[in-house]
């Protein structure tokens, strides 16, 4: 603020003090040209007359009160430009607390610096530490129970798409994942005509019904599937977590198996995100988030055969 | 027997001057020098007026009262930068009319929501109904959005008049902004305003500001 400023503040704060200095003042005492009390001759209970007046005496010394309270809190804070004697400031203030909090962040974080999240898994208070940040950053998407919603994973159960190895979970949430799934449609109809997108939807979901035979429309399905599906998905439609790409052999659909959704897969293609924490919460943090992922899923089957598992 | 406040008291016009006066020493010493201080009214750099598809977004997020649940304003608290990030400075708003910096948080800050990591499709599916992806939520569904088209020629009339009180638009941004909202939803634009916001400024910028303020 400019000192031109700053003055027109200062004036107008004094300004504002005298005024309220002179009401007080000249509310409390007779003015000459007033009738003495005694003249009118009405009197009530004993000593109240016509002009006799006072302001409570008490009321008058806590507005005194208030105006040498508000000087005071002027000179403490500072006017405008002009510091106060107090040298406080929002800023000032915020930046010590953050100063101490992050010196104790610190002290808790160092015990768990550079640990696998596995190890982590295993310590309660480390656990505890990782929820609560998973509440604050992961639920939105992940949802607080971690059983994710459509479009994004649950994490309570034992499949993972880009590897569910502790040094894997550790690298997807540290540095993001970006799935890509192009829009296959126009390059399906090209090969296998107007059926294709349909055909394709018909294998794709005979793979996790293994027992059924193939009708027709999936049998055309599997060849388009064998063309071009298969580069990311792999020959049996187990997936490849290198690159992300969903097992099409268990039940778990993370956009949903209705037909619609198959169909928007296709025509859209799909675009999951997740965001990299590393660069937000600091490489510890990110373990401790780890670990409590750890902790949310059973950890038993072993993966399945013909995957690509990723390391 | 004189008193100068028996003419007061017993002209009422002359009486509410007087009170608009005495009434107006607060905004005066409060208000007035903020309309010409450096730190409010020059823009961060990296602070440019809102793009069309954005401005309208915004004009829905106002409409929709979203301001009613969501502050945009990280207060000079620690626990608030932790979450949200750096507490906002002044010139970060400079283009805001009105700004949507609020005073009571139902949801939570939307200040920097853009750095927060949320896709476009989550931010669609929130939009269409929270609970899909926040069981435990109490946002309000907004599901008209999807279906509601912007209207380029009304984008283009407000960006006329936030011209004309003095945000830097140029007469091709205006121009260009009907093509720039053309096919889009009210739910792309409010997903396009929420994704920018707090991008802007850099870390680095930020610090330079807190400086100077």
């Amino acid at each position: 603020m400019t000192s031109a400023w700053t003055w027109y503040v200062v004036s107008l704060a004094v300004l504002n003090l005298l005024g309220c200095v002179w009401l007080l003042r000249a509310n409390t005492r007779r003015k000459p040209t007033d009738p003495k009390p005694d003249e009118t001759g009405h009197v009530w209970d004993g000593d109240l007359t016509e002009y006799n007046k006072p302001l409570p005496r008490w009321w008058i010394n806590l507005f005194y009160i208030t105006i040498f309270f508000a000087v005071g809190y002027l000179v403490w804070y500072g006017v405008g430009s002009l510091k106060g004697y107090g040298h406080w400031s929002s800023k000032s203030e915020w930046a010590l607390e953050t100063a101490a909090e992050d010196a104790r962040l610190d002290d808790t974080l160092k015990l768990y610096a550079g640990k696998p999240i596995d190890v982590l898994a295993k310590d309660p208070a480390a656990v505890s530490i990782g929820r609560a940040i998973f509440i604050n950053r992961c639920a939105a998407c992940h949802g607080s129970t971690g059983k994710g919603a459509i479009g994004f994973p649950d994490l309570t159960d034992d499949i993972w798409h880009w590897g569910g190895t502790p040094n894997r979970i550790l690298d997807t949430i540290q540095n993001g994942r970006q799935a890509v799934m192009p829009a296959w449609a126009p390059t399906l109809v090209a090969q296998g005509g107007p059926t294709a997108v349909d055909d394709t939807i018909a294998y794709v979901l005979s793979l996790s019904k293994p027992k059924q035979p193939l009708d027709a429309a999936a049998e055309r399905g599997e060849k388009l599937f064998a063309t071009i599906c298969v580069a990311c998905h792999g020959p049996q439609g187990k997936g490849n977590q290198v690159v992300g790409a969903p097992d099409l052999t268990d039940s778990y659909w993370l956009y949903g198996n209705s037909l619609a959704s198959l169909h928007k897969t296709l025509n859209e293609g799909r675009q999951g995100v997740m965001p990299a924490w590393k660069p937000v919460l600091g490489d510890t943090r990110t373990r401790l988030l780890g670990a409590y992922v750890w902790t949310l899923s059973p950890h038993k089957e072993p993966p399945p055969a013909g995957a690509v598992i990723a390391e | 027997m004189s008193h100068t406040h028996a003419k007061i008291e017993k002209n009422i016009g002359l009486m509410a001057i007087l009170v608009a006066v005495a009434v107006s020493f607060g905004g005066l010493a409060e208000i007035v020098p903020l309309m010409f201080q450096a730190e409010t009214i020059k823009p961060l750099p990296g602070i440019k007026p809102y793009p069309a598809l954005e401005l309208a977004g915004r004009d829905v997020y106002i409409r929709e009262g979203c301001y009613n649940c969501h502050s945009q304003m990280v207060r000079t608290l620690r626990f608030e930068t932790e979450r949200y990030g750096h507490y906002s400075l002044a010139g970060e708003s400079v283009y805001d009319h009105p700004f949507q910096w609020g005073s009571k948080r139902t949801g939570p800050d939307l200040a920097r929501v853009g750095l927060r990591g949320y896709s476009d499709d989550w931010h669609r599916a929130h939009l269409n109904n929270p609970r899909d992806v926040v069981p435990e939520s109490n946002m309000p569904a907004y599901p008209w959005l999807a279906k509601a088209k912007l209207d380029g020629a009304e984008v283009a009339q407000h960006m006329r008049a936030l011209k004309r009180i003095g945000d830097p638009y140029t007469d091709a941004d205006i121009a260009a902004a009907p093509a720039a909202v053309d096919g889009k939803t009210e739910l792309d634009a409010v997903i396009a305003y929420l994704q920018a916001l707090g991008t802007h400024v850099s870390q680095a910028d930020m610090k330079v500001a807190e400086g100077a303020e």
